[in-house]
């Protein structure tokens, strides 16, 4: 219980810091942020009046102090007002960021678990097999695992898009059929979200199986591994029961750091295939100044990206006894 | 029998890994750097030779003819880009962009890493409860697009402080190695006798730990180098990077710009982006056998041994 | 019952490194049905590795380059245990030769419950039972060695020390093995929980008449529970024989030596104790 609350706690405090740190970054910046953006913007075209208003309105560029304005911002979070997308004007920033989570949340929800899988069960069986040819894999996956998202989706693309005409290259659905729930539009997505999801299970599987194959290997050297196979245990309790189960613990621990690179590996990835989701729209963003727009796909992501660390601890708590220390 | 079972024993008995091949404690032959490393090293020196010659022998990379989007010929090794540039010069400018970018956001990555990780190990109590509590929350917060919005209010972005930037938004998982680490060191023998000896806490930390975190700071070096050659081709993918600076990634934003997929120059968009995972492959290698080093049940190979011929010490 | 249990002929182990190590070096010694054989030697002289070699658990690079290790089943055959393999050599473990770890904080798997972990034996060991049957029998084996069966459902961190090397040996007997080799069973435990160990383990031995091989570094404990007693000094059993005749006529001096090293453990030699130095370097 206890090992629940401080998470809790713990993930509570990284919320707070993460909607701090956005209300805070574009302050920080020298001069006045509005300044700062109509610069920016007058190089790219005039500023249409409308957008000038919501800006300010985001900026609260009345001459607040910062924690007025800061209790503002907060107000505002809770009632999900980021103000109003400049690029997809009048619509608020919140709409156009829930019209992008479903596609992002599929697409990377999906492949993190495949590429989890295949790293764990795959990276398992090449520690078990330590030692013999499999080890000549090594090299090749630790060549993987540096190929870069957005390069190798462009390889992809080249490859299975252009060349082969497999696969189409862009967009997140045939924009021919209307979106809804019918099999019609679910096999068109399905079929374009292929290529984007194969990179990302290709270029994050590698990192995943290295880590797991070398947790594997040390785990294969402990005691009660050396126990279950003097126990005369079968090979595959010996494998499943003992060394994976025990090799997995650290992967499930340090989850927050490969569905870091997994979520920075997805905004490019998307990107490049200008897939709808939400890293396609945060760039979109970024490209038109949008910084109502900015701020609510930033604070999204960051929240998703907790909640889904806060639910892979509350697991870690059910699948190590150690962290249920019952007094 | 009354006496306890451990004094007998070797002196490290109780700290070394059980492992059967080696029944306690025994003597390691260390092999002196794997192929890996030889390969990881070989590769990484290369491209630093051509970084630093960058600029004499890439000296106009922006350089147009009137051939654009020549397939690689004699002329031009690996072909032009669409306003006929030679990709092969603008490869190797890029080295020097990227290089750059790596060994500097890899130092300060070290750098961060260290005053949060090691400083607040050895410090202990409240500083190690707020580094680590901070360290764990930068871990948790993405990456990438605090990268892209930092980036983007930043005003004059030139390469170095794009690396600067990288390097904050990416030290926290190289201080939690870093902790754990020193929370090692911390409480063995040997410091434990410097701080009766009561030397000072500099000193201790200077000649006891340090040298001891040699290995993982190396690792976490490495380690941020290639985090951060991959985050600025990403950025500068993006169109988010340095502007007028040079990187392989600058050369991918440029190519997907100008359509070199849909025309078919793979020529372009290969090479810049086949360096990035060579470079990371190399550094990866050598990181593969840095942990080998520290670990060395990773070793694959028979390299350990009992002291079977050993007799006192 | 004229046969040994165990005997090991000429065994030599070596770690096939770039300059191969002998860790065992033609050690021979039999082991009697029901006896306790106690092999003494300090750290890395290769008596854990002669331990590994008997249940066939070295790993590479340890390889047996020669000599014989027989076994005498129950039917008075005998069985060559270096020639078993695959499914021969697994059920052969445990059900005829058992094994305690050094250490028992790690011997346990530290993911499951102690209770789970016995009913594993039971399991992958031909006997049909039920769920039920292995618990009950888990349960009964805890009571065996004097643990409550409420511990069946603990994990290996929620035992002390003592109580995990209780539980290795409740294991250890789960098949009802004629040999079990113990390594340094008792190391890392306090000297009170020690000794209740090893009166644990005479006790089980008069009711389960199994015989054990006792490896330490401990020649003085060995003095006390052991039927014969092995010295081994860099890779070779240097001497044998039975309490009583090392104690009073040793006849290698590292034996003197070793029999010589108590008082400085009492505390009142110098701190500076001689240290054995083979072969005469140092």
């Amino acid at each position: 219980m206890r090992y629940y609350l401080r998470k809790l706690g713990f993930y509570l405090i990284a919320t707070w810091i993460a909607i701090t740190l956005n209300f805070l970054l574009p302050r920080l910046v020298k001069g006045n942020p509005v300044d700062v953006i109509l610069a920016k913007t007058q190089s790219s075209g005039p500023m249409p009046p409308e957008a000038r208003h919501a800006l300010e309105l985001q900026f609260g560029l009345s001459h607040d102090p910062l924690i007025v304005q800061y209790v503002h911002y907060l107000g505002n979070l809770f009632t999900g007002n980021f103000g109003l997308s400049v690029s997809n004007y009048p619509t608020p920033a919140i709409d156009v960021v829930a019209q992008a989570i479903p596609w992002t949340l599929v697409l990377v929800g999906l492949s993190t678990v495949i590429s989890y899988i295949i790293g764990v069960v795959f990276g398992s069986w090449l520690g078990w097999k330590r030692g013999s040819w499999t080890d000549g894999l090594l090299p090749v996956s630790t060549f993987i695992s540096a190929i870069p998202y957005f390069w190798l989706a462009l390889v992809l693309v080249y490859i299975f898009g252009l060349t082969l005409h497999w696969f189409p290259v862009a967009g997140g659905y045939d924009l021919n059929i209307v979106p809804a729930f019918t099999p019609e539009f679910i096999g068109s997505a399905i079929y374009y979200g292929v290529l984007p999801a194969f990179t990302i299970v290709l270029a994050s599987v590698s990192g995943q199986l290295l880590s797991t194959r070398n947790m594997m290997v040390s785990t294969m050297a402990e005691d009660y591994v050396t126990t279950a196979r003097a126990k005369g245990l079968r090979q595959r309790r010996v494998f499943g029961s003992y060394a994976m189960r025990n090799a997995l613990l650290p992967s499930v621990a340090g989850f927050a750091m490969s569905l870091g690179f997994i979520v920075n590996g997805s905004v490019v990835t998307e990107t490049v295939f200008s897939y709808p989701g939400v890293g396609f729209t945060l760039l979109q963003a970024v490209q038109n100044n949008d910084y109502p727009l900015m701020q609510a796909v930033f604070l999204v992501i960051t929240l998703a990206v907790l909640g889904a660390n806060l639910v892979v601890d509350i697991v870690y708590g059910f699948i190590d006894p150690r962290t249920r220390l019952a007094n | 029998m009354t006496f306890s079972q451990q004094e007998l024993a070797e002196p490290d008995l109780s700290k070394s890994e059980p492992d059967l091949s080696d029944e306690t404690g025994g003597r390691r032959i260390v092999r002196r750097g794997s192929w890996k490393f030889w390969v990881g090293i070989a590769i990484c020196a290369l491209f630093a030779i051509i970084a630093a010659l960058g600029p004499l022998l890439a000296p106009n990379p922006n350089q147009t003819n009137s051939d654009g989007l020549q397939a690689p010929s004699l002329q031009h090794l690996l072909g032009t880009t669409n306003i006929g540039q030679d990709v092969l010069t603008q490869v190797i400018a890029g080295t020097t962009g990227s290089v750059i970018i790596g060994v500097v956001a890899g130092a300060l990555t070290v750098v961060l890493s260290m005053i949060f990780g090691v400083g607040g190990a050895f410090l202990g109590g409240k500083w190690d409860e707020a580094s680590s509590l901070l360290s764990n929350v930068f871990l948790v917060i993405p990456g990438l697009p605090l990268l892209i919005i930092v980036t983007d209010y930043v005003q004059s972005r030139d390469i170095l402080v794009i690396a600067v930037v990288i390097s904050l938004v990416s030290w926290a998982g190289a201080a939690r190695v870093l902790r754990a680490q020193t929370l090692s060191v911390r409480s063995r023998d040997y410091v434990d006798a410097a701080r009766v000896a009561s030397e000072s806490t500099w000193r201790i930390m200077l000649r006891e730990i340090l040298p001891n975190l040699m290995p993982i700071i190396a690792s976490q070096f490495v380690f941020g180098a290639l985090g951060a050659i991959l985050a600025e081709a990403g950025l500068s993918f993006l169109g988010l990077g340095a502007p007028g600076g040079r990187s392989w990634g600058s050369i991918l934003f440029f190519a997907q710009n100008a359509q070199a997929i849909s025309l078919g120059a793979w020529w372009w968009f290969v090479p810049p982006g086949l360096c990035i995972a060579v470079l990371g492959a190399a550094l990866g290698l050598i990181n593969f056998s840095i942990d080998e080093q520290i670990n060395p049940r990773l070793r694959t190979l028979a390299v350990l041994r009992p002291k079977a011929k050993r007799g006192g010490k | 019952m004229s046969q040994p249990l165990l005997s090991i002929n000429n065994l030599t182990v070596q770690y096939q490194v770039a300059t191969p190590v002998t860790a065992v070096n033609d050690v021979s010694l039999y082991i009697d049905p029901g006896e306790i054989y106690g092999l003494a030697g300090e750290s890395g002289c290769g008596k854990s590795t002669l331990a590994y070699a008997v249940t066939r658990l070295l790993q590479p690079p340890a390889a047996i380059t020669g000599g014989s290790i027989e076994w005498t089943a129950s039917d008075d055959s005998r069985i060559d245990i270096l020639r078993l393999d695959g499914e021969t050599l697994r059920t052969f473990r445990w059900e005829e030769i058992a094994m305690v770890f050094q250490g028992a904080m790690n011997a346990l798997n530290p993911v499951h419950t102690i209770g789970s972990q016995i009913a594993d034996v039971f399991k992958d060991h031909g006997t049909r039972m039920t769920r039920a049957e292995r618990t009950a029998r888990a349960a009964e084996l805890l009571r065996t060695v004097g643990i409550d069966d409420k511990r069946l459902k603990s994990y290996p961190h929620e035992l002390s020390g003592g109580m995990r090397q209780r539980v290795m040996i409740a294991m250890a007997l789960a098949l009802r093995p004629r040999l079990i080799v113990m390594d340094e069973p008792t190391t890392a435990l306090d000297v009170v929980v020690q000794r209740n160990i090893l009166e644990e383990i005479n006790r089980l031995r008069g009711e389960f008449g199994f015989a054990v091989l006792f490896i330490t570094h401990d020649l003085g404990l060995l003095l006390e529970i052991s039927d014969r007693i092995g010295i081994m000094l860099t890779g070779r059993l240097v001497e044998q024989g039975t309490p009583h005749a090392l104690q009073n006529s040793p006849q290698h001096d590292y034996t003197q030596h070793l029999l010589n090293s108590f008082p400085s453990l009492r505390g009142d030699l110098p701190l500076t104790g001689t240290r054995y130095v083979a072969g005469g370097s140092r």
